[in-house]
């Protein structure tokens, strides 16, 4: 198939639609709103549903309410929007909901910045609201990548029963690329015989809820839940490794600051330094087991972490190596991406110091 | 044998939680028997609040949501845009709709969401213990301002019908209670009518009920539908405050 030039959150939306998204629900922020843009004119083309939320607040309950009614359901913001929409993604794992939300992420806290950076990292890994859920996140570092992963997150969450979140730092939203529309892994989907369709045709009706008044019914949905991230965490870990094998130093990263370590690589291999490069793709759940693999073979020094933010990741990189070898940081906050030069300057300094 | 009375095939064979004269149950029954009457039980799709009626969905026999608190118009939106052809409907508390979902029920009003809202005005928060409501009267006393609601401290309460009739999405609102049988059967019409509109696709339909919280407000029931029916109903007028379905094609 012939490659076709797209931008970042076009690919968002144009994705969505083949995967078969029946009704996305925005709210304009930059950097995304070519995301609502574009669902606003392609999908009643399609005969979907499209409608601009008050907010942020009210889009992910939109999403919650039609996700409910079995339906492939999505919405699309940018970190202080995602703040918003914790409250529903919440509540959208707690009733054991599958939804797509994908995180155009700029500079916080607070207001910010517009510019690309993936400070939302803790909040995107960890639940984000309250309770003892996660989201899977998935972290595209090209477009090609992005248009794959928002079809397939669909199937995920359908099979999981799980909200799956797309985090891509701004500059993934906003760069065009050539891309192919190439077919994606479809999963076998279980029915979905607990949402709300009205109850014609069933004995009983369906009630979908994430009140537990019993502390032991709560206790038994969280032990379920529990069951189904572990699933998770055995069958859904993706990473990619380059020139991992025989390298000095390891730098981990993922999405934009991960391509521009592409050139960083060769760069310090020219100079005479074997340099790899781990990119979690899967950022919950973290690919903690290859990831330790490889840092704890005898060629690797140390390990540089890489991100735009004040170091996230590093956290989990930490816990993966478990003290193994020294983890050093690199990151730029704010919106600003790291540059080939500053990486390349930072991998030596943090060499020179295991001399 | 014959029936003189029974169990609306709307609501299931569960004991509620309400407490003894608490309108929740009563509204709940009128609600049913619409729904029952017109035949929309295998099709209804509820949304409950949060709230007294967070355990709506275990007593409707229908199909039913639970969402968070105050976002119930944002799910019955999600649901009534993907499924346009069934009927849809929210029931919620005042803390629920004019404090914290004050946002969400203007602009499903104002974008003239198909679906009909069940409101319950008690002027207070029933689950959480008795505080102060965006409705609780002037002088009324809750957990929240012992001495009474006064206007300088805490503004004037809210009349939301008359508030969502502004909007031109909203058809038809009216404001009922069920303190007696000639009312009960006034309120029993209203949803219906509302129902009725929404599956002629006429728009935004907003029932709101005067309610009484005997618990909260400290009253025996009988006492507090004297207070609602002196006290309530002279700031939040009774009767149907917009009705343009009529004219709505
Ligand atoms: C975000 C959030 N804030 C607060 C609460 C606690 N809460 C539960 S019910 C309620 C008030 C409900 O009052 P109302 O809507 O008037 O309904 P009633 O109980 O009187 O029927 C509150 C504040 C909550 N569940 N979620
Ligand atoms: S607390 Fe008030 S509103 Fe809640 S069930 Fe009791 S009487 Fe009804």
């Amino acid at each position: 198939m012939a490659k076709e030039l797209w931008k970042g959150n076009e690919v968002i939306a144009e994705a969505a639609i083949r995967a078969g998204c029946d009704c996305y629900f925005g709210y304009p922020i930059t950097p995304q709103s070519e995301v609502p843009e574009y669902m606003s004119v392609h999908m009643p083309k399609h005969g979907r549903i499209f409608v601009q939320a008050e907010s942020e607040v009210a889009a992910i309950n939109m999403v919650y309410g039609a996700a409910a009614c079995g339906l492939r359901a999505m919405t699309t913001s940018s970190s202080p929007g995602i703040s918003l929409m914790q409250e529903g993604i919440s509540y959208i794992a707690g009733s054991r909901l599958p939804a797509v939300i994908v995180n155009c992420m700029r500079g916080g806290p607070g207001l910010g910045t517009i510019q690309p950076s993936q400070a939302d990292y803790y909040q995107s890994t960890r639940g984000g609201g309250h309770g003892d859920y996660r989201t899977i996140v998935l972290a595209p570092s090209n477009i090609q990548e992005l248009a794959d992963f928002v079809q397939e997150a669909f199937d995920i969450a359908d099979y999981y029963r799980n909200p799956v979140m797309i985090a891509v730092d701004g500059m993934i939203g906003q760069i065009l690329e050539p891309i192919e529309w190439r077919p994606v892994k479809r999963r076998e989907l279980p029915p979905k015989d607990w949402a709300t369709t009205g109850k014609r045709g069933r004995k009983t009706p369906n009630l979908v809820t994430s009140l537990f008044m019993d502390p032991e019914d709560c206790d038994r949905m969280n032990q379920l839940m529990g069951e189904n991230l572990k699933r998770i965490e055995e069958n859904e870990t993706r990473y990619e490794a380059i020139g991992c094998d025989d390298a000095e130093i390891i730098l981990v990263a993922y999405g934009t600051p991960a391509r521009i370590i592409i050139s960083v690589l060769d760069e310090l291999r020219t100079q005479g330094i074997k340099a790899g490069l781990f990119r979690p793709i899967s950022l919950w759940p973290f690919p903690e087991k290859p990831l330790h693999d490889y840092v704890a073979k005898d060629n690797v020094k140390l390990v540089l972490d890489v991100e735009m933010s004040l170091g996230q990741m590093i956290d989990d990189v930490r816990l993966a190596i478990k003290g193994k070898k020294p983890v050093h940081f690199y990151g730029r906050a704010g919106g600003i991406v790291p540059t080939v030069e500053e990486i390349i300057e930072a991998a030596k300094k943090a060499l020179k110091e295991a001399k | 044998m014959a029936y003189i009375y029974k169990r609306s095939e709307g609501l299931r064979d569960i004991p509620m939680h309400y407490c003894p004269g608490c309108h929740h149950g009563i509204v709940h029954k009128l609600v049913a028997e619409v729904l029952e009457e017109m035949d929309l039980l295998d099709e209804v799709i509820g949304v409950c609040p949060v709230g007294c009626a967070v355990f709506a969905g275990d007593y409707f026999n229908c199909d039913f949501q639970e969402a968070a608190h105050g976002r119930a118009p944002a799910v019955a939106t999600g649901i009534k845009r993907t499924h346009p052809n069934q009927p849809v409907f929210t029931y919620q508390g005042d803390g629920d709709l004019a404090s914290i979902g004050a946002g969400e029920i203007v602009h499903a009003a104002m974008r003239g969401e198909k679906f009909t809202t069940v409101f319950i005005n008690n002027g207070i928060y029933g689950m959480t213990g008795g505080q102060m409501a965006p409705t609780t009267l002037i002088g009324m006393k809750a957990s929240t301002c012992q001495d009474g609601r006064s206007a300088e401290q805490a503004g004037m309460p809210m009349r939301m019908s008359e508030m969502l009739a502004t909007l031109d999405g909203c058809v038809y609102a009216e404001r009922v209670c069920v303190i007696d049988i000639p009312n009960l059967n006034k309120a029993k019409r209203a949803i219906k009518k509302a129902f009725e509109y929404q599956m002629a696709g006429k728009g935004f339909t907003f029932i709101e009920v005067l309610s009484t919280c005997p618990t909260n407000w400290g009253m025996t029931p009988l006492k507090a539908n004297q207070f609602l029916k002196e006290k309530m109903a002279a700031y939040y007028q009774l009767g149907v405050v917009k009705d343009t379905a009529q004219e709505v094609k």
